[in-house]
């Protein structure tokens, strides 16, 4: 089985990284022309921090980081940077982008996939409970309840949650990353970093646990008419085993689907939750970068998050046609 | 933030319109099979094999359609959630229009003595924040932002996103594959921090902030509306305007726009919301219009003081979640009234 499935995986790979090309390749471009048209750069930012610059100075600023150049010129020194796997240097910061990006990475997935594991752990559950009960009053009443987490600014909940669990209860941190000074080690650092991360993760998520619910919802009604479900139920199968094998399972695939297009907006998501938690990732860097005016941070950000969105989706169309056979890998 | 989502009700819209276009095609059909028209006279006789072609206007979808169009505003209206949200909407922008005649003074100038708690002092019902500004002069004066933005930011979106769906999905070929790939790159590139940079690029203020939203929602709009273009070009209708000699435009506007309509219509309004909460979002982060109030900067200030005068921050939030979710409740409601296959069953 696994050989047959091989060869077309592999065929999927291909045509996905070269469908990717000229996408990847259009965000480069458009995002370069884009930053370009901002008032304003990075010598400029920085004088301006510095409080008094003479002409001199900020010229000599402006053509350290090469930015007194022709715009083609600079987009065609960027693309051979890239085509060396550099992403430039932040003046800025006075360090490599990548480096940068590479210390802020690994705190914004956390939090996105916290995130996303808590959206769809309550999002299908909410989902299947709704379903269960379509059409009855816990129907409605759920619907509206998701229809209001769909409502709710994340860093407004992000708030919220602080004054209830931090200022009122005080279980957990207001914001950071993990308790500083502590050196924590092994278990105990894992703990602490979690302790850390479910408020901001919950006040992102929320906004997805409806959308999965509503999903999870309409799809498994559609599922639950077909003929497989009847044969299971006529089988003497009990409700509930029926809808966790037959029903939900089946149901799921969509969901997976919606999970990768929502990569991009979490992403998104995430620079506002962590400006609220003061969360040391990708987001805060992004925002300080066009504070800044840091064009290569924040064309690094802009490439390698959109990387990471086409990257997911074709992992997804792979996942999709390895489960289900019938879906044809386009 | 949110811009670059899909809630469900977009597309399983999309997903039910093919078959509802289809019907009323059909029904369209047969309501000229049943009321033929005259026969022409002998000596005007431009199409022997369809006598009445010429007379085949438009006109015989357009008559059906107010029929469908009361039967969804009855379920629309029947729908208690969608009823409430419709009032809630009503409230704010009752409160928006009404806001100069209600607060005639500068909502950011000092009206008290500063940070007295909702119901401290009638003459502010809802307190006064760090420099003695009214919080409800304050909120009923971001309503018109709020407003104001999420509608412009919509409206752009929608002419943006038609105008590339419906040729994409019309023309199809080279065009389709160059403005999809378009579309999937904006849709590839995290909406929130576009929007950033977008504001950051024209400086805050109202007209730009809904110019940028509307370059993040906007394709969205134009996927679905490709979507349906598609669907619908291949329909017997179509056909019988383009063998009647239509151009491309009157084909375009005027039969296939008509029928791709009602999903979008659901996604308008669910747009509405998100832009909301895109303006709230950016005024939150400092980067909103700075001569205006807008509840996200209303929050964005109160929340230096989250640890003593947290109602700052929780009364225009939830001046927004009302707003959003009244919006959201409509949304849904045109989704049940437009696609009545999709709701309730179970």
């Amino acid at each position: 089985m696994t050989t047959r499935r091989l060869p077309r995986i592999l065929k999927a790979v291909r045509r996905t990284a070269l469908q990717a090309v000229p996408t990847v390749i259009g965000i480069l471009i458009l995002n370069f022309f884009l930053l370009r048209l901002t008032p304003g750069d990075a010598a400029d930012a920085l004088a301006g921090e510095a409080g008094a610059a003479t002409v001199e100075t900020l010229a000599a600023l402006k053509s350290k980081f090469g930015l007194d150049l022709p715009v083609l010129e600079q987009l065609g020194g960027y693309l051979s940077n890239l085509a060396h796997f550099s992403l430039g240097v932040s003046p800025r910061y006075n360090q490599p982008v990548a480096e940068l990006i590479a210390a802020r990475l690994p705190n914004t997935l956390s939090l996105m996939g916290l995130a996303l594991v808590f959206a769809l752990l309550i999002g299908i559950t909410l989902g299947a409970l709704m379903a269960s009960f379509a059409g009855r009053p816990t129907d409605r009443v759920l619907s509206v309840v998701a229809l209001l987490f769909y409502s709710i600014p994340s860093f407004w909940i992000g708030l919220m949650l602080i004054v209830l669990f931090s200022v009122k209860l005080g279980w957990l941190p207001t914001g950071g990353a993990e308790t500083i000074g502590a050196n924590l080690t092994g278990w105990d650092a894992v703990l602490d970093r979690a302790r850390y991360q479910i408020l901001p993760a919950l006040s992102l998520a929320l906004f997805y646990v409806a959308i999965y619910a509503r999903l999870t919802r309409d799809d498994m009604i559609e599922v639950r008419t077909q003929d497989h479900v009847r044969t299971a139920r006529a089988k003497g199968l009990s409700p509930f085993a029926v809808t966790r094998d037959h029903v939900l399972r089946n149901a799921l695939i969509p969901v997976t689907t919606m999970a990768g297009i929502h990569l991009a907006g979490l992403m998104g998501g995430a620079v506002v939750v962590e400006t609220v938690f003061s969360w040391p990732g990708l987001g805060r860097l992004a925002y300080e970068a066009v504070m800044g005016r840091d064009f290569h941070v924040l064309l690094g950000i802009l490439l390698l998050s959109s990387l990471l969105v086409v990257a997911v989706n074709a992992a997804i169309d792979i996942l999709q046609a390895w489960l289900d056979p019938r879906i044809e890998v386009r | 933030m949110h811009g670059t989502d899909t809630f469900p009700t977009g597309s399983l819209a999309a997903k039910s319109l093919a078959t509802d276009a289809e019907d009323r095609a059909a029904a369209a059909a047969l309501g000229a099979e049943r009321a033929p028209a005259p026969l022409p006279e002998p000596d005007f006789w431009p199409n022997v094999h369809a006598p009445d072609a010429a007379r085949t206007v438009t006109a015989d979808v357009a008559r059906l359609a107010p029929v469908g169009r009361r039967h969804a505003l009855l379920v629309f209206l029947s729908n208690p959630t969608a009823v409430a949200g419709l009032l809630i909407l009503a409230a704010v922008v009752g409160a928006a229009l009404a806001a100069p005649l209600l607060f005639p003074d500068d909502p950011l100038e000092m009206a008290g003595r500063p940070l007295q708690w909702p119901g401290q002092n009638p003459r502010f019902p809802l307190g006064t924040d760090a420099l003695g500004r009214d919080v409800l002069a304050g909120l009923v004066h971001g309503a018109r932002v709020s407003l104001l933005v999420g509608a412009c930011a919509t409206l752009a979106g929608l002419l943006a996103g038609i105008l590339v769906g419906a040729t994409a999905g019309y023309f199809g070929g080279v065009v389709d594959d160059v403005l999809s790939k378009l579309i999937e790159i904006f849709q590839t590139v995290p909406g929130f921090i576009l929007l950033i940079v977008l504001v950051a690029i024209a400086q805050p203020s109202v007209p730009a902030i809904a110019l940028a939203i509307a370059a993040v929602s906007w394709p969205q709009v134009a996927r679905l509306v490709r979507a349906q273009f598609r669907a619908i070009k291949e329909k017997d209708f179509v056909a019988a305007a383009r063998a009647l000699g239509f151009g491309h435009g009157r084909i375009i506007f005027r039969e296939i726009l008509p029928n791709a309509l009602p999903p979008v219509i659901v996604l308008a309004s669910v747009t509405v919301a998100t832009a909301i909460l895109m303006e709230s979002a950016l005024s939150f982060m400092g980067l909103g219009d700075p001569n205006v109030v807008s509840w996200g900067s209303m929050i964005g200030t109160g929340r230096d003081l989250l640890r003593t005068a947290w109602y700052l921050s929780a009364v225009p939030g939830v001046a927004i979640v009302l707003t959003v979710l009244s919006l959201n409740l409509i949304g849904d409601g045109l989704n049940e009234a437009l696609n009545p296959r999709l709701g309730g069953e179970g």
